[in-house]
């Protein structure tokens, strides 16, 4: 049997004959797949991986204070400041000033002790008219650089390769002795908007579940001219601008607006005494909830599409009840519709800045909405990395439980 | 002739053509806080330098902030020509090296001759940045829903009294102070107060007063907005906002002056913009004394010129409506008046900043 392979027409092994042709094959799949796959590398990956690494690298100090970083690399962070630290600062402060880099270490160094901007303009200026024992200078001119947590900032601050933007996105900070500590309980805040996040993340995920289930049942189940016009009607937002989907939202939630109007004409509410539904947690939830709906509701769609109504059908003849048909026949089909739609409504809530930031007020916030700040506002890129980095994990996470819960391939998006 | 050959040569000819009108007709993108402020820009620098150089100007808006600078600067592709910042993003922008210094030999003198350097408000031309107005942050109220308005800075926290929702930034900038002045501090002290834990935990706690009662806003052209719409009683606002919405819309407006906090807004020339030369005539040309006073019958910012403030006149569609007295530095406006102390918040920005945000979220 053996030395009886079967041979294409040429003489060659058939098996081989097939590996090349499908070789073949395949290489012009992936040449049609070539300029998407470029364009994902360059356009998405390559600057994700750009952006990741600035949670963890940060040369900004380091790299403008040569001496005065590998002075702070030799000291533990607590005994006292010695003559050679003072000597190498004043050094690396006259060239950063006649290079115009102070600014930069200032900014840097301000981050982690509040008044390092003007302490080191000021002491740059007059740097170059200081004589030795420089400690002395230093602490002539600003009695700021007696403090030891001024050095210990300093120390921070000249660390290249640092967790300590990780650690801040987690409401920790780096001690300059090594290790972390809590970070100081009124500059609180990450740990409660990752918590907030996914909590307003998830209560969307239901109330879209909720409300787009009984609508895809109905498109799946319907004759098909009232289908397709229930089609349209769920597809609608999507071809209206997400900005004016949520500012309508506004007109209609606000304290003078649509709802609220409604409520006093029917006397559910006061005149003086109106419903905060907008500018806060509630706000976000209605009009997120509203965008959201077509995700659910798609998924769910195209698998309910795909539900014989032989096998309700099925089960009633054999003497279900209608609940009992839905329940036991129909609904464990349709769950692939639901897992897709849910993980599919689940990260793309919880990555969300638009709609929280023009109408959660104050405790409709999301952690995406302090990744902004941080990148347009504060300009501390590398904290808005770090708590992008944070972000990641934990979509990675949820995905990770959804697998293990449902089983990836267990969704179906079409 | 092929008719290849034709083809050659007429493209070859639109091809000229294209570049010979690229090369003549400059453009220089000029970016501002949009709304009224960047109508008034439009109408006193824009058009007048565009009859005067031929050189057009794209005029873009943008939230403040440098970030937007910053991202441009580092990825080395500058679009943006000249920007209108405030006084701190001004010298935080020289110092991080993303804008190119400026010399203010430049600047052409006062009409009587004064030179540049002493006709600005001193020390407010920086090494970067050409100054422009005078602006500030007051609060406004609608006085056909209260006809017996609050009059002072402790009535805007005072909710017994005032019942209602209050608009503020959403930033601890101007509101720390207005928190302390609320509080008794006195215009001179507040930054010596706010240089003391104690003294930022007292504005924290003043603020506290009426959070629950306080809705949010970003940009400048929100608060008059809420207050068109009855979602706020009152309002801090940018004072040019208000009178705006008063002098062009006719609304019922009136701004508190107690303890207005004010500011300078400036240009800058982002670092590596191609048209540096364009972008300094610009400057150079909007901040003369006939420019600044032209800009102040639009909207109620104060000139940066002390020879502009005798050639202010009055509003450019009501000439009965005089411009002088709505300004911030008019002297009956200008009693209980704060400067904004950049310096101080150029070391306590971060920490401030992260404060504000954590005391918001909870």
């Amino acid at each position: 049997m053996s030395d009886t392979r079967i041979l294409a027409a040429d003489g060659t092994p058939l098996k081989k004959k097939l590996a090349q042709s499908m070789f073949r094959t395949k290489l012009r799949a992936f040449g049609l797949v070539c300029p998407l796959l470029a364009l994902i590398i360059s356009a998405f990956v390559l600057p994700i991986l750009f952006m990741l690494t600035a949670a963890v690298y940060d040369d900004s100090y380091s790299s403008l204070m040569p001496e005065s970083t590998a002075a702070m690399q030799e000291w533990d962070g607590e005994s006292p400041i010695t003559e050679a630290m003072a000597a190498a600062m004043v050094s690396d402060l006259i060239r950063a000033r006649e290079n115009k880099d102070i600014g930069k270490v200032a900014n840097r160094v301000n981050r982690e002790y509040s008044g390092a901007t003007s302490l080191f303009k000021s002491t740059s200026r007059s740097a170059k008219k200081f004589e030795p024992p420089y400690l002395e200078a230093l602490r002539d001119k600003d009695k700021d650089w007696n403090d030891l947590e001024l050095w210990q900032a300093i120390k921070i601050a000249s660390d290249t390769y640092t967790l300590g933007y990780i650690a801040n996105a987690v409401d920790m900070r780096a001690k300059a002795t090594g290790g972390f500590e809590p970070q100081d309980e009124l500059r609180q805040i990450h740990i409660t908007l990752f918590i907030r996040t996914i909590e307003i993340s998830f209560i969307v995920t239901v109330a879209c579940l909720l409300l787009g289930y009984p609508v895809a049942y109905l498109m799946a189940n319907l004759p098909l001219r009232t289908s397709n016009l229930l089609l349209i009607l769920v597809l609608m937002p999507f071809w209206t601008s997400l900005l004016v989907r949520t500012t309508a939202w506004i007109a209609m939630l606000q304290g003078q607006g649509v709802m609220n109007d409604l409520f006093v004409a029917f006397g559910v509410a006061s005149d003086e005494d109106r419903f905060s539904l907008i500018y806060n947690k509630t706000g976000t939830l209605i009009a997120m909830t509203h965008i959201m709906l077509p995700f659910m509701i798609m998924p769910l769609y195209s698998v309910m599409k795909t539900i014989s109504p032989a096998y309700v059908r099925a089960a009633k003849s054999m003497g279900a009840t209608n609940w009992t048909a839905f329940w036991k026949v129909y609904f464990p089909q349709s769950v692939p519709g639901i897992g897709a739609g849910s993980l599919l409504v689940f990260i793309l809530a919880i990555g969300y800045y638009i709609t929280p930031a023009l109408v959660g007020g104050q405790d409709g916030q999301m952690i995406s909405n302090i990744i902004d700040f941080h990148m347009r506002k504060s300009l501390n890129w590398n904290l808005a990395a770090a708590l992008g980095l944070v972000l990641l994990v934990f979509v990675l996470f949820f995905f990770w439980i959804y697998d293990r819960v449902v089983g990836i391939d267990n969704m179906k998006l079409g | 002739m092929t008719f290849k050959k034709s083809m050659t040569l007429a493209s070859a000819a639109v091809l000229s053509l294209a570049v010979a009108s690229a090369a003549s007709a400059e453009s220089l993108t000029v970016v501002s806080w949009g709304g009224a402020y960047t109508k008034s820009q439009v109408e006193a620098y824009h058009k007048p330098w565009t009859k005067k150089t031929g050189a057009s100007v794209v005029s873009e808006d943008y939230n403040g902030g440098i970030a937007e600078i910053k991202a441009q600067v580092e990825a080395g592709n500058v679009t943006w020509d000249v920007v209108d910042v405030e006084l701190s993003d001004a010298v935080r922008a020289c110092d991080e090296g993303l804008a190119e210094e400026i010399d203010p030999a430049i600047l052409p003198a006062a009409p009587d001759g004064t030179p540049a350097m002493s006709d600005f408000i001193e020390g407010s031309v920086t090494d970067c940045a050409i100054p422009s107005i005078v602006w500030s942050t007051i609060y406004a109220y609608d006085s056909s829903v209260m006809s017996n308005g609050p009059k002072t800075i402790s009535d805007f926290f005072d909710t017994a009294k005032f019942p209602g929702k209050r608009g503020m930034r959403k930033s601890p900038k101007a509101n720390l102070e207005m928190a302390l002045a609320a509080d008794g501090v006195a215009p001179g002290d507040i930054y010596d107060v706010l240089s003391t834990d104690a003294g930022v935990d007292r504005a924290f706690a003043k603020l506290d007063t009426i959070k629950d009662d306080v809705i949010w806003w970003e940009a400048g052209a929100q608060p008059p907005q809420l207050l068109a719409d009855g979602e706020v009683v009152m309002t801090t606002a940018y004072n040019g906002r208000i009178f705006n919405a008063v002098a062009s819309e006719d609304k019922p407006f009136e701004i508190v002056w107690d303890a207005q906090v004010y500011d300078l807004d400036l240009f800058i020339i982002p670092k590596g913009t191609k048209n540096k030369q364009l972008a300094l005539d610009f400057i150079a040309f909007s901040t003369d004394t006939q420019r600044l006073a032209d800009q102040a019958s639009y909207i109620s910012y104060g000139p940066a010129r002390k020879s502009s403030a005798p050639l202010v006149g009055s509003f450019h569609s009501k000439p009965s409506l005089a411009m002088g007295p709505q300004m911030p530095t008019a002297p009956n406006n200008f009693k209980t008046a704060i400067q904004n102390d950049f310096e101080w918040w150029a070391d306590n920005q971060d920490e401030m900043n992260e404060r504000f945000n954590a005391w918001l979220a909870n």
